[in-house]
């Protein structure tokens, strides 16, 4: 195959854009496609002050690079999650990401600064690990980016994900979900806005990115995230998608333009309701406290309990 | 070629030349799901493997929490 664009030997292809490309013209591809994806969603203004969630995997590295590389300066912000080896692997990746870059990386530690990790909060609530740390998540990057002065936070959010998370609603019929998932969440009080400027490239084309860029990642999967649905949601799609190509593209952007605007009122209703947690006041629909709170409450005593066993999960 | 496996990692050995398309089917390896990285080169699906090449199947799919 020869690249599209220059001619020369392709490294990689595409099938939903029917194209391949040589190893330039790939990252072009992939930094003309952020770029378009920020201005389409008017995600990013210019000057504005951006957070980059780090999780030292090849989404969230490539798009921290991504955005470097179209000039947009943005600061790190790396979790750990306690998940034994896997989270000390991710750190170090992320750190050497940084440090060689000379870029700036903020520093949650959930045992450290919250007295809790991942395995210790599954274990509290008896449910699938991947809630509990996708909560502790989308509140600690929330509540960093507020207190640090940030206007954006962004995630390393892909068509792939996008398309599974979508696919994960519909079945279920989650309108309030469907009506909070845009590539742009507004800000709003207590909330930072939310982007996503990954969403017009494919895990592939990540995967892809960092090989060609040299950059270091996490290639292994997390191991608690074995049997997550949403795993299941993408393999599903895969097959779709290599039988027809453009299949996961035309699902999530055919939402976004015809279908994502008739979930918007359940969305408004929900966040009609947001009031200040009564603990750390981050909005909630509790009237109480939050599910961030009320998790870390729950999640401390299992991690003191049974420390040792559940760090060496992995 | 020596063919290298992740998620666990492994190592298996398979007869070449043969393509990566081929390569992948052999294997019952979804094409969207993977990288191939043959030496330290990405390959497209129609790229050649010799026998004596060494390959890296690297998986894409990532994450649980959203």
């Amino acid at each position: 195959m020869k690249c599209r664009r220059c001619k020369a030997p392709a490294i990689i292809d595409i099938p939903r854009h029917n194209a391949a490309f040589c190893a330039d013209c790939f990252t072009h591809q992939c930094r003309e496609q952020v770029k378009r994806a920020i201005h389409e969603h008017r995600m990013i203004a210019p000057g504005e002050k951006v957070l980059v969630a780090v999780s030292g995997g090849k989404d969230s590295l490539a798009l921290w690079d991504l955005l470097t590389e179209i000039d947009i300066p943005a600061d790190g912000l790396y979790l750990g999650l306690g998940i034994g080896e896997y989270s000390d692997h991710s750190g170090e990746y992320t750190r050497a990401f940084a440090a060689e870059r000379g870029l700036r990386l903020h520093e949650v530690d959930l045992l450290r600064d919250h007295g809790y990790d991942v395995p210790g909060a599954a274990e509290a609530t008896r449910r699938a690990p991947c809630g509990a740390c996708g909560l502790s998540k989308r509140h600690l990057f929330n509540q960093v980016a507020l207190d640090e002065g940030y206007d954006v936070v962004a995630t390393g959010h892909n068509l792939d994900d996008e398309a599974a998370v979508l696919l994960g609603n519909v079945l279920r019929w989650e309108t309030a979900y469907l009506g909070r998932q845009f590539p742009v969440l507004p800000a709003g009080p207590g909330f930072a806005r939310k982007v996503k400027p990954l969403v017009r490239l494919s895990e592939r084309e990540m995967a892809a990115y960092c090989v060609i860029r040299g950059i270091d990642y996490q290639v292994e999967e997390c191991p608690m995230a074995d049997g997550n649905r949403h795993l299941g949601f993408k393999e599903l799609l895969n097959q779709l998608e290599t039988k027809s190509p453009g299949t996961k593209a035309a699902f999530i952007s055919g939402f976004w333009s015809r279908g994502h605007d008739a979930f918007i009122a359940e969305a408004d209703e929900e966040r009609a309701t947001l009031a200040p947690c009564t603990e750390c006041g981050a909005p909630t629909t509790t009237g109480d406290r939050c599910a961030f709170c009320s998790l870390r409450s729950r999640a401390q005593s299992a991690t003191t309990e049974q420390p040792v066993t559940l760090r060496t999960r992995s | 070629m020596r063919v290298v496996l992740r998620n666990p990692r492994r190592e298996i050995d398979v007869p070449g030349p043969m393509t990566v398309a081929n390569l992948l089917a052999r294997l019952e390896i979804v094409p969207e799901s993977v990288l191939v990285i043959n030496g330290d080169t990405l390959v497209t699906h129609d790229a050649r493997l010799a026998d004596d090449a060494q390959v890296e199947i690297r998986p894409v799919i990532s994450g649980g929490a959203t």
